[in-house]
């Protein structure tokens, strides 16, 4: 899904902008899940331009990344819509108001500089600067699930790593991959095919893997074929080394515990959402979840405010529907703070039409 | 055992040990992880039910017949941590009067 959205939509851009350019936009918007795709659509209205930040490499939140195939039944206008439909029809819907994207990044910070602005800057050094944010973040940062391994996070980046950017980078390498799903199988398969590692190690807690049926057989086939060793009923317990991965402890359901000898050690076991850096924003944080005035859902620092499922406020529904609408209250304030000398007057679109940028 | 009609009895043991004995209604269409929610355990149902999370995970502790595990719930404990024969997702689990009596304790956290 996320790839057809990215090949398709030639409107779609990535910036790849470096740390020197900073991207200027009237509401830099953080989380490009379905409230802040269609936050776009509401500021348009009113002709103000958006910056979207997302994590994820592709748009669409929760929807594209968990669960792009499941129905949705209460959009209003859709009795049934699939979630992936849904984020494709945002973006067909917010195409006029060209937006800008930055994925593939996290929000890290939330400066004030002059002139009553902020600058928003990622995990990648890319900076935005705009006179409002809209935090639409969801359930937070989507973050690799991490197994409940010992020492696990003293060894990240000296041998523990989550996500497989460059293949190459375990040329020659001894290597143990920890899971039983689809990621796990392909990149295994892929290691060995390719002939990029020295040893693959694949360890998972059931005999059987739920994986695609095709990569599936191809694991069998190649741990017949000695290619890779398939450690089943079993999970990896703990890492060893004195300064970087030299071996991880696996513990068999009944044979015990032994010790593999290694180089690095993936775990690969999807992502999670976590609210990360928006904890540390200066906002009031309750239940996992950013205070706001239903006013116009501003939090407590001006000119920031927060929508959908990533707010909390007496009555709270964490419903898509209720994003859009406090999405469309929101950029009403901001419109004031943008323009404090001009009064908005309300448009319908049935009288004006979508005027686009 | 449940006295009103429509209700049922759980019994949910937390990550403490404490045992709570919670009143559930079997004609709300509801699962053992909005039991747990209504009643403020910390049983986080990240996913909302869908067998996406296993963040309500629960290990079954008395001899209940629950209803048979579908592909989801198979699919997702096969990816979970802390997993062992009598584990369960909680949203997979309705309330049913079939369920009167159930023991099931909390997995720990870190899923």
């Amino acid at each position: 899904m996320s790839l057809n959205i990215l090949k398709n939509n030639s409107y779609f851009c990535t910036n790849k902008i470096s740390v020197k350019n900073m991207i200027e936009t009237d509401i830099i918007i953080i989380g490009a899940g379905p409230v802040g795709l269609f936050t776009v659509f509401e500021a348009g209205l009113l002709k103000l331009k958006c910056h979207l930040i997302d994590s994820l490499p592709q748009p669409g939140g929760q929807l594209t990344e968990i669960y792009p195939k499941k129905p949705i039944y209460d959009i209003p206008g859709y009795p049934t819509v699939g979630a992936g439909e849904l984020i494709t029809n945002l973006m067909a819907q917010i195409k006029p108001f060209s937006p800008g994207f930055t994925l593939g990044e996290s929000a890290v910070s939330i400066d004030e500089v002059e002139d009553d602005k902020f600058i928003v800057t990622t995990n990648k050094g890319t900076q935005h600067k705009a006179a409002v944010v809209i935090i639409a973040g969801g359930l937070g940062v989507f973050e690799p699930r991490k197994p409940p391994v010992e020492n696990l996070e003293i060894f990240e980046d000296k041998g523990v790593e989550y996500i497989i950017k460059d293949p190459e980078f375990y040329r020659g390498k001894k290597v143990v991959v920890a899971g039983g799903g689809d990621s796990a199988l392909d990149w295994s398969i892929f290691l060995i095919e390719n002939k990029i590692v020295s040893e693959l190690s694949l360890v998972h807690r059931r005999n059987s893997f739920r994986g695609h049926l095709d990569s599936v057989q191809k694991i069998m086939d190649l741990a017949d074929e000695g290619k890779i060793n398939l450690i089943t009923e079993a999970e990896v317990t703990g890492i060893l080394g004195s300064d970087v991965v030299e071996g991880v402890t696996i513990k068999h359901k009944t044979q015990g515990e032994f010790i593999k000898a290694c180089d690095h050690f993936v775990p690969l076991f999807g992502l999670k959402p976590s609210l990360g850096p928006i904890g540390s924003w200066g906002l009031e944080i309750e239940k996992n979840a950013i205070k706001v005035d239903t006013e116009a859902y501003t939090t407590n620092r001006p000119g920031i405010y927060a929508i959908g499922d990533v707010n909390v406020y007496p009555g709270k529904l964490k419903l898509i529907l209720c994003g859009f609408h406090e999405g469309t209250i929101a950029v009403q304030s901001a419109f004031a703070r943008i323009h404090p000398d001009k009064k908005n007057v309300l448009k319908y679109t049935t009288v004006n039409g979508v005027n686009g940028f | 055992m449940a006295e009103e009609e429509n209700m049922v009895k759980v019994y949910i043991i937390d990550r403490e040990g404490v045992k709570h004995e919670l009143d559930a209604p079997t004609d709300m269409s509801m699962n053992i992880m909005e039991v747990c929610k209504a009643y403020e355990l910390p049983v986080e149902g990240r996913c909302g039910g869908m067998a996406m999370c296993a963040t309500c995970q629960c290990y079954l502790e008395s001899d209940t017949e629950l209803v048979e595990q579908s592909d989801s719930e198979l699919d997702m404990l096969d990816e979970a941590f802390f997993v062992e024969d009598n584990s369960r997702l909680g949203c997979q689990i309705p309330i049913t009067n079939e369920i009167d009596g159930v023991i099931l304790r909390l997995a720990p956290e870190g899923n």
